[in-house]
């Protein structure tokens, strides 16, 4: 069984940085925003570090927290070796998890973070995810100055960071439930067409969570995958359709929700930091949704191994939150 | 549904690039940029009494270095992303790859980044242009040019 319910998870507030081109995008609710993509640091890596740091801050800062009283702190991001948490995760004397599912990150670490406080006793625990557009160029693409021709069906990396503080004592939102999806690789070996790749995998972890808890896909009120693009939104549905004969109109694509059509950014946008955005920024901004099922899509891309002709496999996580009143 | 299947849903399902359009883009902009070259070839010639040969070396220092000063500061890339190969063939491309290199590794030291990955882009440039002039010379050896 890969889905878990839970009695007693919150998230009792939540934290987030964008970037320059986000700014100027469909969200409104932010934190702080980044005037350019060094954020007054020397290099990239050093600004994400920083927007990691900015949002765990003012999550301890914003409820009080001393140092002691948090006993988790997990999460990842894109870089290799999840450089850029596990220096941020230095500056802190917490107790730390480093998590990778590239982009579905942040529902990774809801769902290590919620188990630890429902079976393992921990009572706060915070969840850190971020990315940065020009440190995951360098790392999967091209030189950040090289800017070479994509595909309409390629994604832009979303810029921010996001810091969650799970607890057990009630909360705005409840993490009812999450599903812990499994890889999957239809065989796409198109690095830019990443949507392409996760569209099988969002489709098998919905499809899991609904049988497994044994729901109808109009429980929710709204269904918000992470990163998938538009392109990867319309293949999502109708593989879907074809596949676990499941017909939803209430399927949203944080990766569609974020940049503005005038903002050019092909397919829309991705990177771990997309989801939380969208959701926290955006989605929970209308005020409009009271079950919500997240599902982050990663695609578990590795340059060396394309270059070595092999297909990107992908992954993806669930989780059900509800908003309280 | 099976890989196959899978590969043609995304097949159907992924939009077109506008091929005719990008190969119009850099015909006009690669054609462009030869224009000029050739302009400035002539000019260099009859003003400076140089001779050719000598003049296209001027030239090709030329286009490398307003092909670096665009990287470097900083716009050379939106329009090589809409440009496309018009920018990327001439030897304006080749500059911009080694300046990009530069940039986004000069913070991690000269040697270990700089030096280690200034061609990282146009290695495969250096390498098979190389090979192919090897070639290329053989042939014309035999063929007695």
């Amino acid at each position: 069984m890969a889905s878990v319910k839970y009695k007693n998870v919150y998230l009792k507030d939540y934290n987030t940085v964008v970037g320059p081109l986000e700014k100027e995008s469909r969200l409104r609710g932010y934190d702080e925003a980044l005037d350019d993509y060094y954020f007054h640091e020397k290099t990239f890596e050093q600004a994400e570090v920083k927007m990691q740091n900015v949002v765990i801050d003012n999550i301890l800062k914003k409820n009080c927290l001393k140092t002691s009283e948090v006993d988790l702190l997990v999460g990842g991001d894109l870089t290799n070796q999840i450089s850029v948490t596990n220096y941020s995760a230095k500056n802190y004397s917490f107790p730390f998890l480093g998590l990778y599912a590239a982009c579905a990150t942040f529902p990774e670490s809801l769902l290590v973070g919620a188990n630890f406080i429902d079976g393992m006793n921990c009572k706060k625990v915070i969840a850190i995810t971020s990315s940065h557009n020009l440190t995951a160029e360098k790392q999967f693409r091209y030189p950040t100055e090289y800017g070479s021709p994509k595909p309409h069906t390629a994604t832009f990396t979303a810029t921010g960071a996001a810091a969650v503080l799970l607890t057990k004592e009630p909360g705005k939102i409840k993490i009812e439930s999450s599903t812990i999806g499994t890889p999957i690789d239809m065989g796409i070996k198109d690095a830019n067409n990443l949507g392409a790749v996760m569209a099988p995998a969002a489709a098998s972890t919905l499809a899991t969570h609904l049988n497994e808890l044994k729901r109808d896909v109009d429980y929710y009120d709204v269904i918000l995958t992470g990163d998938l693009g538009c392109v990867g939104a319309e293949i999502f549905k109708e593989f879907l359709k074809r596949t676990y004969n499941i017909k939803t109109k209430k399927h949203l694509d944080a990766g569609c929700e974020l940049f503005l059509k005038s903002q050019d950014t092909y397919a829309g946008g991705s990177g771990p930091v997309c989801l939380p955005l969208v959701l926290f920024d955006k989605i929970l901004m209308m005020k409009k949704y009271k079950k919500i099922l997240i599902i982050g899509t990663g695609a578990l891309h590795s340059p060396t191994l394309v270059n070595q002709k092999k297909s990107i496999p992908a992954i993806a996580h669930a989780i059900s939150l509800e908003v309280i009143d | 549904m099976d890989k196959e299947e899978y590969k043609k849903l995304v097949k159907e399902m992924s939009p077109k690039e506008n091929r005719l359009k990008n190969v119009l883009v850099a015909f006009f902009v690669g054609g462009l940029i030869g224009f000029l070259g050739e302009f400035f070839l002539y000019f260099l010639t009859s003003t400076f009494a140089m001779a050719r040969s000598e003049a296209f070396l001027w030239l090709c220092v030329t286009l490398i270095l307003i092909g670096t000063l665009g990287t470097a500061l900083g716009f050379f890339d939106n329009w090589f992303t809409k440009l496309k190969c018009g920018l990327i063939i001439p030897t304006t491309g080749f500059a911009h790859s080694v300046t990009s290199c530069a940039l986004d590794f000069k913070k991690e030291g000269l040697v270990t980044g700089l030096g280690a990955n200034f061609f990282r882009l146009a290695g495969s440039v250096i390498l098979y242009g190389i090979i192919a002039a090897f070639f290329l010379a053989i042939v014309r050896v035999v063929l007695g040019g």
